[in-house]
C-alpha cells in the first residue's frame, strides 16, 4: 500500500542523510541510472552501509538494481538483499527477467534464512513490458508495477509529452494488470521537477485511470503525490458511517441496508474498509 | 565568576542571573541628550575634523552598520587613525563585516585595543578570535546597545553616521540618494548621547522628508565622493530556499504555529533574511491567504518578501529598524505604513513599550542549541566568531512564541549540542526548535506541550534529536576551552550571559 515512492540516487551521502525524513512511503535507492558505471560499486557500498547502521520506521525500502542482462545485478543482489530491505526494483522487466529475479530472490532468502520475503516491483519499461504485463504481475513476489514512461516512450520511438497521449495505453494497462492481481499500479514520474501545477494534473490523471501510487524524482514532489492519493476526510468519515452501519446491521442480523439513501453491498463495504486500512496507515 | 547559567564572568563584570532579572533590580538610567551648539557645519574632510575635534588617543569612535558590506565610512576613519597613528582606540560599529578588514592592521597594532559591536564576521572576527585584541570584546544585542549608550555604560566621543541623503545642516535619512540603505535605526542612541555627532554623506539635498536623523543634534556634516558600495546592501538570499529539508522545516513551522493558535487575526511576526526565513514568510502567506487572515505588523529586519506581504495586505504595518535589500528600501518611499523604529524602539529592554514585546511569533536560526534550549549563534562550534546576537536575544525575549529553525546536522555535525560553546541567546526564552527530523518543546512551556497533545506533528524531546544526530556524526569530542577570554557576549540588561576564548596558539 504506496502513494509516494522517492528515488534517492545511491551514491549520494547527503541524500541518503536524508531519505527518511520525508512524507513518502517508500524510498528507493537507485544503483541503476542515477550512477555512473565508475561509481556502481562505491554507490552499493555506500548503500550497504548505509542501511546497516540506520533503522527505519514505517518506511518501505526498495533498491533499484541493475538489469539482470547486466554483470552488475547478481553481485548487487547477493550484497544487499537481506532484513533491512524490503524490495527490488527491476529495470527493463520482461516476465522472463521478472521470474528469474524472483528465483534468485527466493534463494538468496533460503541462503541467508531472512525473516521476510522480498517483494519485487519490476518497472514496465519496454514494449515488451507492456505486452506481458499481465504475466510480470503474477509472478511471485511482485507487490507492484511502475510503468516507465520515459524509457518506454524511447522504446515506441515516439516523444514524451505533457499530455501522454503516447503512454495512455500503457498505463492503462499496468493498472488493469496491477488491480487483477491486487497489486499497486505505480505511475510514471513527472520530470518537470520546478512544475507543481503540471505535477497535480499529471497525479490526477493517473489517479483517474486507477493508478494508486506515484514515483518521485525529488522531495518536493511528496506533498501532491500524497494529497492526491490519499482519502480526503469526507471519504474518510464515509466510509466510518459505512462500517458503523454494517456492525449494526450485523447486531440486528438485517441482509441488505442503506446508508444515507444509497444501498451497500460488499463492493462498497471493502472499498471502505480499504480506505480506512490507508487512512491508519497513513496516519490522516 | 560564574554567572546563573554557569558561564564563567570576568572580574568585576555583572554576572547573568536570568531574562527577567532586570526588572526587579534596575531603573532606566537616561543620560541628557546632547544638543549642538553648532551653526556652521561643514567641514571639507575627515582630517580637518580629526584636527577640529580633536580626535586622540583612547577615544571611543562609533559607526551604524545600514550599508553593511557595502559600507566605506568605517574605513575612512581607520584610514585616518592609521595615518596619525593614534592607540588605544575603542570602536562600537552596530556590527563589522568582512569590508571592513583593513581594521585588521590596526588592531595588530594597537591602535584599535577595543571593540564593541552587536555582531561582526570576516577577517576582524578571524584575528580577535586569534587573541590579536588588546581589551575584551564586547558583544552587544541590538537592543542592549542602545540601552548601554543611552545609560552612559558605553560613553561614545564620536558618532560617525554615514546618511545617505542628507542637508547642509545635517537633517538626513536613509530612503534616497545614491547609496539609499532605508532605515537608520541603529545610530539613532548614538546621534542622540554621543558627545560629537559627524554626518557623513555623498548626498545633500535641501528637502528631507523624513528627517530620521535630526540637525539639532549634528554637530558636523562632511560630503565626500562615496559613503559606500550600494551591492553590499543586500543581506543573503531575497528568495525562499528550494531545498527540500529546509522547505520540509519552514513546512512544519507554520504548522506549528497554526496549531499552537498564533496564526490567527492581528498576528505579528519577524523573521531574518536567508532561504529558510523566506520559506517560513513564504509558507505563513499561503496559509494567511487561505484562511484570510490579516496580521498587524511585521518587524525586524525588512525584506522584499515582507513588502510584498505589506503591500498585499496580510500585515498592515512594518516597522524598520533595518533594510536587506533593496525593494526593502524603495517600500519606505511609497508605503506609508512602512515606519522607520531606532534600535531603542526595537528591542531596549528599559523603553515602556519595545517592539519585540509585542511580537507574537519571531522565528530565528542557531549555530547551535543545546537540551537546555540556550542557543549560540556568537561563535562557530571551535569557538570561533562568526556573527553575534544582533536581534535574537531581544525578539526571543519580547516574542509570545520563539521558534527556533536548523537542519538537525549541517556539515556533518550536529546543531544539538549537550552545551553550546557559547550561550548569546537564554533557553529561558526559546520555545520550540524545528528540524527535519522533529519539534521539541522547551519543557519550561508546560502550556505549550499540553497544547500540542494530541497534534500529529512529530514533537520529540529535544534529547532524542540529539541522540538522533549523534547515529548519525558519531559523537565528538568536547571542545577543550582556552582559559584565555578574548571576550563577552552582554546580554540585553547589561549582564554577562557568557564568555568567548581565544581560539588558536596565539597568545599576546
Amino acid at each position: 500500500m504506496r502513494r509516494s515512492l522517492l528515488f534517492i540516487p545511491a551514491n549520494s551521502p547527503a541524500m541518503l542523510q536524508n531519505a527518511d525524513v520525508f512524507a513518502s512511503d517508500s524510498v528507493i535507492f537507485d544503483l541503476e541510472d542515477a550512477v555512473v558505471l565508475s561509481e556502481k560499486d562505491a554507490a552499493l557500498s555506500l548503500v550497504n552501509e548505509y542501511l546497516k547502521k540506520f533503522e527505519f520506521d514505517n518506511l518501505e525500502i526498495i533498491i533499484r538494481i541493475n538489469g539482470l542482462d547486466t554483470l552488475l545485478s547478481k553481485n548487487e543482489l547477493d550484497t544487499i538483499v537481506n532484513d533491512k530491505i524490503d524490495t527490488v526494483m527491476l529495470p527493463k522487466a520482461t516476465y522472463e527477467t521478472t521470474l528469474q529475479l524472483s528465483k534468485m530472490l527466493e534463494k538468496i532468502e533460503k541462503q541467508k534464512k531472512l525473516t521476510k520475503k522480498i517483494g519485487i516491483i519490476p518497472i514496465i519499461e519496454l514494449a515488451k513490458s507492456v505486452i506481458e504485463v499481465n504475466q510480470i504481475a503474477s509472478v511471485r513476489g511482485v507487490t507492484g508495477l511502475l510503468l516507465g514512461g520515459e524509457d518506454l516512450a524511447t522504446d515506441l520511438e515516439v516523444e514524451r509529452t505533457e499530455q501522454g497521449l503516447e503512454i495512455l495505453l500503457s498505463r492503462s494497462m499496468v493498472v488493469l494488470a496491477a488491480k487483477a492481481n491486487q497489486i499497486d499500479a505505480i505511475d510514471t514520474p513527472y520530470t518537470q521537477t520546478q512544475n507543481d501545477e503540471g505535477l497535480l494534473k499529471d497525479t490526477l490523471f493517473a489517479k483517474s485511470l486507477g493508478m494508486s501510487a506515484k514515483v518521485c524524482i525529488h522531495p518536493n514532489q511528496i506533498e501532491t503525490i500524497n494529497q492526491v492519493f490519499s482519502p480526503n476526510e469526507d471519504e474518510i468519515a464515509y466510509a466510518e458511517k459505512i462500517l458503523n452501519a454494517v456492525s449494526q446491521n450485523m447486531n440486528n442480523h438485517k441482509g441488505a441496508f442503506s446508508v444515507d439513501g444509497k444501498m451497500i453491498d460488499k463492493p462498497i463495504i471493502e472499498r471502505a474498509q480499504k480506505l480506512l486500512e490507508k487512512a491508519k496507515k497513513w496516519k490522516l | 565568576m560564574n554567572n546563573s547559567l554557569n558561564r564563567p564572568v570576568p572580574l568585576g563584570m555583572m554576572p547573568y542571573q536570568g531574562a527577567d532579572h532586570f526588572k526587579t533590580t534596575k531603573i532606566r538610567t537616561m543620560l541628557p541628550e546632547v544638543l549642538t551648539k553648532n551653526s556652521e557645519k561643514s567641514i571639507n574632510n575627515i582630517a580637518s575634523l580629526f584636527d577640529l575635534i580633536p580626535i586622540v588617543d583612547g577615544m571611543t569612535l562609533s559607526f551604524h552598520h545600514h550599508l553593511r558590506n557595502g559600507d566605506a565610512v568605517l574605513n575612512m576613519v581607520a584610514e585616518e587613525i592609521k595615518k596619525r597613528n593614534l592607540k588605544n582606540m575603542t570602536l562600537a560599529p552596530s556590527a563589522i563585516f568582512p569590508i571592513h578588514a583593513p581594521l585588521v592592521e590596526l588592531i595588530k597594532n594597537k591602535n584599535v585595543t577595543q571593540i564593541i559591536t552587536n555582531y561582526m564576521n570576516g577577517p576582524v572576527a578571524d584575528i580577535i578570535s586569534q587573541g590579536y585584541m588588546e581589551n575584551l570584546v564586547i558583544m552587544d544585542t541590538h537592543g542592549g546597545r542602545p540601552r548601554a549608550i543611552e545609560s552612559g555604560e558605553l560613553k561614545i566621543d564620536v558618532a560617525f553616521i554615514a546618511v545617505p541623503n542628507s542637508d547642509r545642516l545635517g537633517n538626513g535619512n536613509g530612503i534616497y540618494g545614491k547609496n539609499a540603505c532605508g532605515s537608520l535605526g541603529y545610530i539613532i542612541a548614538d546621534m542622540k548621547y554621543a558627545k560629537h555627532k559627524v554626518v557623513i554623506t555623498d548626498s545633500i539635498s535641501k528637502d528631507i522628508n523624513p528627517i530620521e536623523i535630526e540637525a539639532k543634534y549634528i554637530d558636523y556634516v562632511i560630503e565626500v565622493d562615496s559613503i559606500g558600495d550600494i551591492s553590499g546592501i543586500v543581506s543573503g538570499t531575497t528568495k525562499p530556499t528550494k531545498d527540500p529539508v529546509q522547505l520540509k522545516i519552514a513546512k512544519d513551522t507554520v504548522e506549528l504555529i497554526e496549531e499552537l493558535g498564533y496564526l490567527k487575526e492581528n498576528m505579528s511576526f519577524q523573521t531574518g533574511a536567508g532561504g529558510t526565513s523566506l520559506a517560513v514568510a513564504d509558507e505563513l502567506k499561503k496559509r494567511m491567504i487561505k484562511k484570510h487572515i490579516k496580521g498587524s505588523f511585521a518587524s525586524g529586519g525588512i525584506t522584499s518578501y515582507l513588502v510584498q506581504m505589506h503591500e498585499n495586505g496580510l500585515f498592515k504595518h512594518l516597522y524598520d529598524v533595518q533594510c536587506f535589500d533593496h525593494e526593502a528600501i524603495s517600500s519606505l518611499s511609497r508605503n506609508i505604513n512602512h515606519h522607520l523604529m531606532s534600535a531603542s524602539k526595537y528591542a531596549n529592554p528599559f523603553e515602556i513599550k519595545p517592539m519585540v514585546n509585542d511580537l507574537d511569533v519571531v522565528i530565528l536560526g542557531a549555530t547551535e542549541i543545546d537540551l537546555d534550549f540556550n542557543v549560540n549563534v556568537t561563535t562557530d562550534s571551535h569557538g570561533k566568531i562568526i556573527g553575534g546576537s544582533g536581534g535574537h536575544a531581544d525578539t526571543a525575549y519580547g516574542s509570545k512564541l520563539c521558534i527556533i529553525t536548523t537542519n538537525l546536522v549541517k556539515s556533518r555535525t550536529s546543531m544539538i549540542k549537550n552545551h553550546v560553546t557559547t550561550i548569546t541567546t537564554p533557553g529561558q526564552t526559546i520555545d520550540c526548535l524545528v528540524t527535519e527530523r522533529g519539534i521539541a518543546i522547551n519543557p519550561l512551556r508546560v502550556d505549550l506541550l499540553n497544547h500540542l497533545k494530541n497534534t500529529k506533528l512529530n514533537i520529540v524531546p529535544i534529547s532524542s534529536l540529539l541522540e538522533k544526530a549523534y547515529q548519525m556524526t558519531g559523537v565528538p569530542n568536547e571542545l577543550q576551552k582556552s582559559d584565555h577570554i578574548i571576550g563577552v557576549v552582554r546580554y540585553r540588561d547589561g549582564s554577562i550571559i557568557d564568555s568567548i576564548y581565544l581560539i588558536g596558539d596565539h597568545e599576546l
